[in-house]
């Protein structure tokens, strides 16, 4: 059991060679902050990057920063704020939900699982930020796609290969991030005591209004009371996010209020209680309870999902609550992950996928984290891994079963006229 | 044609030209059949109009099962497949190839699906950009990236390149606006990404596919979000003495924490061709005009007009006007989108280039521009999306002049080795294509186009489809995946601690 803690790109890039002439797999890890995420691994040796540090380009005026891999996320979003920028798809924090420490990941991490947060409704996930990056693929080679300008298509984009692929293609030497001004202010609407099917309806009629929402969340009855320190209080909240320059915030929290004000009592919260609660909201703090209770990841199509969650509790006990629209519902599982049942539903209604993102290590040896794929896009992202990790060295069976992906190993040999 | 080699054609399969002809009327029952050369002169190029080509048969599928017979027959008898949306490309994306079957997906152009309550709309490929805005506007939507050529290009091609617009700074550019795809491998599978919600499961195809030119699968529907109109649209022109105060002032503009829907700029002499062609009333006095414009509530538009309209100022502004009404901002953009025909009318042709800088390195390209505009003694007119550092310089020259088409190409070269040089890209949205294939290695090593071709060798593991771009040298994948074990330089024999 060996940790190799390099430096630098080429330290990252000697070692990742040796494992592959040894083919020796390794678990590439940043802070370790996302390790519980996916299937447990058993690798001998670990590539740990936390010791990759460091903003290597900034600049405000062109929007964009590049850090090496291994860089705190801390580190960059305090770098931001001095300057009144930020990551918009504000990257959310495992650490609550996992029981690990708050404030810990690295850049690197953040492109690995393509993290997003409560604006992944009007600004995207890392994957829609990332400008450009450096890599060392599991062949030994370091290579390089993007750049550092925002508009850029000069080539194939390896760089959203690299989202939510969770360090199995390559290792992250060096990212570079689009970055945006924060908004000068933000104001919340929580309008309270909807059903989930009244509150689908709220936020659809609110996200498709010139309102510019640029979060909407459903925390149904019980869910609310876990945000703001208590303060919200037990009652279903149905909340809304307006965030931009002052007199534009004031009119359109008018107008939504003006919209919304036949579907229920509406309160604001406005300033640092605006962004709290917004941080619990993405740092799913309902379910930060210090327990291994299953809690499920699932993404449908927003307006669709609370059938698929009715669905469920007629079979199962389960708590959920909802962010980008419906879009995204967290579930907690009182028994079992129910992962048959689950996928079933969210096939039903509508479509999506589920990441079953916390739950005992014998769960997630047990049954597929990712949701799992039709064959034809199963063997397409099997040869892509290839293609990349040929001796399936990084992270081997973190988002598939080892055995699945290396019956495809070494596609391009065998693949030819 | 100028210097650029495509893939040798292959004896056998132009050979059998007739059986393939015949093979694909039973595929494509009907009339969506081609192989008449008068009829298939209409497919010989796309929008880069210097390179011509026509294909072996030109084939317009109409259904998902046709175009996946289609690549299966083709893929397994080793037929090349060159797909095409509406041969919009500048770069020669969808240029056809001697010995190759032409996919055109013009009859995929229907809306499927129009979903306000997920703000989607889900059409198939050959649907227009524009038609998708139409299809939602009585409802006061649209769809956000806005190419220039959107009343003719496809949403399909749109996937294909990955296309921008005036508005990309604010609203992304396609890959940020496509949720899901649905396409057709080369062996004819048929696999899905994505969808209606927000983000697809596993690694990120989606992504990849968004920008691949054509050369990994064709698209048979895409989902794209849409977004409600803003409430109102304004529009600042404003001139300056120099480039640099005009590139002060927009770097200040996102300082000051504004990301305008627009923000464009031209010189000298597309201010000129434009005034003269439009008569949009542009400043004739000046080196540099910027158009910004800010959408959004009319309160919040309001107040950021006088920010910006003070940071003009500020910046050294000898003019700056404001759009009075709904007519006068289309008359103020009226000159920059006539800007290519502008320049159209003040030289016999012009060759259009696209590479991406870091803004502030603006003066520094422009001042190169110049220099290289002396010594190849050709004019050269730019527009600038100012908010990404994205260039379009128009260089002017006569097809008839014996050398000049050439004398073009090979400045416009040194203006993208310019732009990579200042750290910048070779291309902000128009593709690659044969046009910029052979200036890849100015941005990329070998081992970085290497591993872009693995990607290719996941999907298309026998080059067939759409061959010849992109990359400049085509490589086996048998020898692209062969591995080169670094044992004997190993740095650390006896698993080493850093």
């Amino acid at each position: 059991m060996t940790t190799f803690t390099p430096t630098s790109a080429a330290e990252v890039l000697s070692a990742v060679q040796w494992a592959t002439a040894d083919e020796t797999p390794l678990e590439i890890l940043g802070h370790g902050s996302k390790r519980g995420i996916g299937r447990p691994l058993q690798t001998e040796h670990t590539l740990d990057l936390s010791g990759l540090s460091g903003v290597t380009l900034y600049e405000p005026a062109e929007l964009v920063v590049s850090a090496k891999a291994g860089t705190p996320l801390v580190e960059i979003e305090q770098l931001l704020a001095e300057n009144g920028q930020q990551l918009a798809f504000e990257p959310m924090d495992y650490g609550p939900l996992l029981g690990g420490e708050t404030g810990k990941g690295t850049l690197g991490g953040v492109l690995a699982a393509n993290l997003a947060g409560p604006r992944r409704l009007k600004a995207g996930a890392a994957r829609d930020h990332i400008l450009g990056i450096h890599a060392v693929s599991g062949r030994g080679e370091a290579f390089k796609s993007g750049g550092r300008v925002v508009k850029n298509v000069t080539g194939y984009d390896l760089s959203k290969a690299m989202a939510g692929s969770w360090g199995t293609l390559a290792v992250l030497t060096d990212v570079t991030f689009k970055v945006l001004p924060s908004a000068e202010t933000e104001t919340t609407l929580a309008i309270r005591g909807l059903l989930d099917d009244s509150a689908a309806a709220a936020m659809a009629m609110a996200m498709g209004s010139s309102g510019e929402v640029s979060s909407a969340a459903h925390l149904p009855e019980r869910m609310a009371a876990r945000v703001l320190d208590g303060k919200l209080g037990g009652d279903p909240a149905t909340l809304l996010r307006v965030e931009g320059f002052g007199p534009s915030v004031a009119y359109r929290v008018a107008h939504l209020s003006d919209l919304l004000g036949n579907a229920g009592p509406i309160e604001e919260i406005a300033g640092e209680a605006s962004k709290t609660l917004w941080r619990d909201v993405r740092d799913v703090r309902p379910f930060a309870d210090g327990t291994d209770k299953p809690v499920w990841r699932v993404s449908m199509p927003p307006a669709d999902a609370h059938h698929m969650v009715l669905a469920l509790r007629m079979q199962a006990a389960a708590d959920a609550f909802y962010d980008w629209q419906g879009g995204l519902v967290w579930l907690r599982m009182e028994g079992e992950p129910e992962a048959e049942l689950l996928r079933a539903l969210i096939r039903k209604f509508g479509g999506g996928h589920a990441t079953l993102v916390r739950a005992a290590p014998a769960w997630r040896a047990a049954i597929p984290v990712f949701e799992p794929q039709p064959a034809a896009l199963a063997a397409l992202s099997a040869r892509l891994k290839a293609e990349f990790d040929p001796k399936n060295i990084l992270n081997p069976g973190r988002m598939v079963h080892s055995s699945d992906s290396a019956t495809v190993a070494g596609v391009s040999e065998g693949a030819t006229p | 044609m100028s210097g650029i080699l495509m893939p040798k054609p292959d004896a056998a399969t132009l050979s059998r030209r007739d059986e393939i002809v015949a093979d694909m009327r039973i595929i494509v029952p009907g009339e969506g059949v081609v192989d008449a050369v008068n009829e298939m002169r209409a497919f010989e190029s796309d929008g880069l109009t210097a390179y011509r080509q026509l294909p072996m048969v030109v084939v317009l599928p109409e259904t998902v099962a046709q175009v996946s017979r289609l690549l299966k027959y083709c893929n397994e008898r080793n037929i090349r497949v060159v797909p095409r949306g509406s041969g919009t490309s500048l770069s020669g994306g969808a240029l056809p190839l001697e010995d190759a079957v032409l996919l055109v997906m013009s009859r995929f152009n229907r809306i499927i699906e129009i979903d306000y309550p997920n703000r989607v709309v889900v059409a198939q490929p050959g649907v227009t950009n524009l038609g998708i805005t139409t299809a939602v506007e009585q409802d006061g939507f649209y769809y956000a990236p806005d190419p220039s050529s959107q009343i003719a290009c496809s949403i399909g091609g749109n996937v294909a390149e990955n296309s921008g617009g005036v508005h990309c700074l604010k609203y992304g550019l396609t890959a940020n606006n496509v949720l899901g795809i649905e396409m057709v491998l080369m062996n004819g599978e048929v696999v899905r990404l994505g969808g209606k919600h927000l983000e697809a499961e596993g690694y990120d195809l989606l992504g990849v596919m968004t920008g691949s030119e054509g050369l990994l699968g064709v698209v048979t529907e895409v989902a794209v979000r849409i977004l409600k109109k803003p409430e109102t649209a304004r529009a600042l022109l404003i001139g300056f003495p120099t480039s640099e105060e005009g590139g002060q002032c927009v770097a200040d503009i996102i300082g000051a924490g504004i990301i305008p829907g627009g923000m464009e700029m031209m010189d000298r002499p597309a201010i000129h061709a434009a005034e003269d062609f439009v008569h949009a009333g542009y400043p004739l006095d000046v080196e540099a005009l910027l158009i910004v414009e800010l959408d959004g509530p009319g309160v919040e538009v309001d107040h950021l007009i006088g920010l910006v309209e003070a940071i003009a100022y500020k910046n050294g502004a000898t003019t700056c006007r404001m759009s009075q009404s709904e007519q006068e901002r289309l008359t103020f953009w009226a000159g920059r989108k006539a800007a290519f025909p502008a320049v159209g009318r003040i030289s016999p042709d012009y060759y259009c280039m696209d590479g991406t800088i870091p803004r502030k390195e603006l003066p520094r390209v422009l001042a190169g521009m110049r220099e290289l505009s002396g010594q190849y003694r050709l004019g050269v007119a730019n527009v600038f999306h100012a908010g990404d550092g994205n260039l379009h310089p128009l260089i002017l020259y006569d097809a008839n002049v014996p050398g000049d088409l050439e004398k073009a190409e090979a400045f416009g070269a040194d203006i993208l080795r310019l732009c990579v040089k200042v750290g910048g890209v070779l291309t902000g949205e128009h593709g690659v294509g044969v046009e910029k294939r052979d200036l890849m290695p100015e941005m990329f090593n070998e081992i970085d186009l290497d591993q872009q071709m693995r990607v290719k060798c996941a999907f298309d593991p026998n080059h067939l489809l759409n061959p010849g771009k992109v990359f400049p040298q085509l490589r086996r994948c048998a020898e692209l995946g062969r591995m080169h074990v670094h044992r004997g330089q190993m740095a650390f024999p006896d698993i080493p601690r850093f």
